[in-house]
């Protein structure tokens, strides 16, 4: 294969491995936007929903889409779970005390589904057959198809939600400012735990899409996405959802292109690299707007 | 000024003399064989990890800068001292004087510019560095790479790690008590008003983030010759995350509460040690216990000398007050 060729079929990688930890990021994103908590527990909960789909596939026998919607819907009602029991009662403690819950909530999440799941891999079952299109030598194969089919009809409806309706009136209003949008009638415990729900249904679509991407699950599988997710969100700049997507798929780019042409040894720290090379040079991340510090 | 010096002489003197029938006290069970040798590695760890708390406590507890990143540091200090010792046959204190150093420039090249990051920026960033350290260990090849470092020498005894741990002590809590370290509570409080009065903000949090990251060097160095084969998965940042919960557990800015959050986390991972997804859940769940009904850790800002009985020992009715106000509240 001749080098633009290879070039070509990396970033096709890339792009589909993008959009999985854009779909992580949009969920870190919007509850950083609202309560400014760095939600480590946003990882395991995209492997929750990993779980939920393999085995509303492997024990119930449900076909794709219908194990993705179980496992969104079920991921999403167990994040407003965990907001209202770990996080509303710190809803005014200092933000370090709400980042440790969070890690608290992460390894909680973690070593109870390896508790009930053992912490062996588990091979995620073929859910489609091995489809391949070959445009000039470049290959894009079934399972990217359904990444980017999936993720883009994911953003669609999530526009909508957040641009159009009063809901997401209302959660773009308590991400500019909670108290003032609590003045103007808004519900903010009701905005957080919903945007918790959208979010963690967002990352159990990312958790079903990876099991079927890479065929393998397991307990510890959200550590490193869910901080690569965050990498990303900062990237697009915290708080901003077209930001996250395209933070999302640059990080994917990146990451494949490095382990493509350098070593795959090298994929993670290129994520971080990123990361301090964003903060250092633009803390704001690429669609971020300058605030100043008040004192 | 004068009349400081001699207090702090006083409980200087009291603290060794109880120091020395500690380590007295252990010796005893170590050579008297009262203890299996797995708790007496364990003894070890436990004062491995106390170093690692009181240094991260100073760049987190008494700085006010978050770094995630603090195993990075730990596995710079343990290479180049296993380095030192097995390949160039070093003294044990030259490879931990060494690791601490490099450990210790590394934390000045790396804060220089991190630093100006604040709150969970600076989180993150810590947290990115300290991994991409161990990945970059992991693909050094002359260093064993991912499979690790073999063949280490057991060079690490309770009296190593008892005395280094408390020359570590004697050290950060001097300088917490002098006038960098109250700068650096400044700067913890309000960096823009500690700039404002002339602290030079980036030159004291380089320091304590410098001095943090060289005992972790060192008590890198101790923990690497415990063992016949140190590995860089040792150093992720889930190991951060366990000296930052080991300080949180013990309040931040508290030398007596790093001591205790070390040795309840150390002593309790290596109690349930034989049911280890019991473990993480019984410790994920004391950890978000502890944050709903007691946030400032066990020990908030207050130190053992002037709590209760103690008080009377340790008598510093100056230095008391200075303290002891805060934990008031």
């Amino acid at each position: 294969m001749e080098l633009g060729q290879q070039f070509l079929q990396q970033m096709v990688n890339g792009i589909s491995l993008g959009s999985i930890y854009a779909l992580i990021a949009l969920g870190y994103t919007m509850i950083y936007g609202i309560i400014k908590l760095i939600n480590f527990a946003h990882g395991d909960i995209y492997m929750v929903g990993a779980y939920i789909g393999f085995f509303a596939i492997t024990q119930a026998g449900l076909g794709i889409v219908p194990a993705l919607l179980v496992s969104l819907v079920t991921t999403g009602l167990l994040g407003m779970l965990v907001e209202k029991l770990a996080y509303k009662p710190l809803r005014h403690a200092p933000r370090l005390s709400v980042l440790i819950t969070a890690i608290g909530v992460s390894f909680f999440l973690e070593y109870t589904s390896m508790y009930f799941v053992s912490p062996t891999p588990r091979t995620f079952p073929q859910v489609m057959d091995n489809v391949a299109v070959n445009i000039g030598g470049l290959v894009i194969n079934g399972q990217q198809m359904l990444i980017l089919g999936i993720t883009f009809v994911l953003m669609v409806i999530l526009t909508y939600i957040v641009k159009f309706t009063n809901t997401g009136k209302a959660m773009r209003a308590a991400s500019f400012d909670v108290e003032t949008a609590q003045l103007m009638g808004i519900n903010s415990d009701r905005i957080i735990s919903i945007t918790f729900c959208i979010g963690s249904a967002l990352a159990a679509v990312a958790g079903v899409l990876v099991g079927i991407y890479y065929n393998s699950i397991d307990p510890l599988m959200g550590i490193m996405p869910g901080l690569k997710a965050f990498v990303a969100a900062v990237l697009g700049g915290i708080g901003i959802l077209p930001g996250a997507v395209v933070g999302g798929i640059i990080l994917g780019v990146v990451e494949a292109l490095v382990s493509g042409f350098i070593s795959s040894t090298f994929r993670d720290a290129a994520a971080f690299a990123i990361l301090i090379l964003v903060l250092l040079v633009r803390p704001t991340g690429i669609f971020g707007k300058n605030t100043k510090e008040k004192v | 000024m004068f009349k400081g010096m001699k207090y702090l002489r006083k409980n200087d003197a009291i603290m060794l003399g109880f120091a020395i029938v500690l380590f007295a006290v252990l010796q005893g069970l170590v050579t008297g064989r009262v203890l299996s040798s797995f708790w007496q590695l364990n003894v070890l760890i436990i004062g491995i990890n106390i170093i690692m708390a009181v240094s991260l406590n100073l760049i987190n507890g008494y700085t006010g800068q978050f770094s995630l990143g603090h195993a990075g540091f730990m596995a710079v200090g343990a290479y180049v001292g296993v380095v030192l010792t097995t390949n160039f046959h070093a003294p044990f204190v030259v490879a931990l004087l060494a690791g601490g150093a490099a450990a210790a420039f590394l934390g000045v090249l790396i804060g220089i510019p991190t630093l100006r990051l604040s709150g969970d920026y600076l989180a993150i960033a810590t947290l990115g560095l300290g991994e991409i350290i161990r990945i970059v260990i992991m693909n050094i090849e002359y260093v064993g790479g991912a499979a690790g470092f073999k063949g280490i020498p057991h060079l690490t005894n309770l009296a190593w790690v008892f005395w280094v741990t408390v020359i570590a002590l004697f050290f950060i809590k001097n300088f917490v008590n002098a006038q960098p370290g109250r700068a650096c509570l400044a700067i913890r409080e309000n960096e823009i008003a500690a700039e404002s009065m002339g602290v030079n903000t980036t030159k004291y949090k380089v320091m304590a983030f410098a001095i943090g990251a060289g005992f972790a060097g060192i008590a890198g160095g101790l923990f690497a010759h415990c063992f016949y084969l140190i590995s860089p998965a040792s150093f992720t940042f889930m190991a951060s995350f366990n000296y930052l919960i080991m300080v949180v557990m013990g309040g931040m800015g508290s030398i007596t509460g790093s001591i205790a959050g070390a040795f309840v986390v150390t002593f309790l991972s290596a109690a349930l040690a034989s049911w280890p997804e019991f473990r993480m859940i019984i410790y994920a769940l004391a950890l978000i216990f502890l944050m709903f009904y007691r946030p400032q850790g066990l020990f908030g800002y207050m130190e053992i000398t002037n709590m209760g009985p103690f008080r009377k020992i340790f008598g510093r009715p100056q230095a008391q007050k200075l303290k002891g106000g805060k934990a008031d509240e």
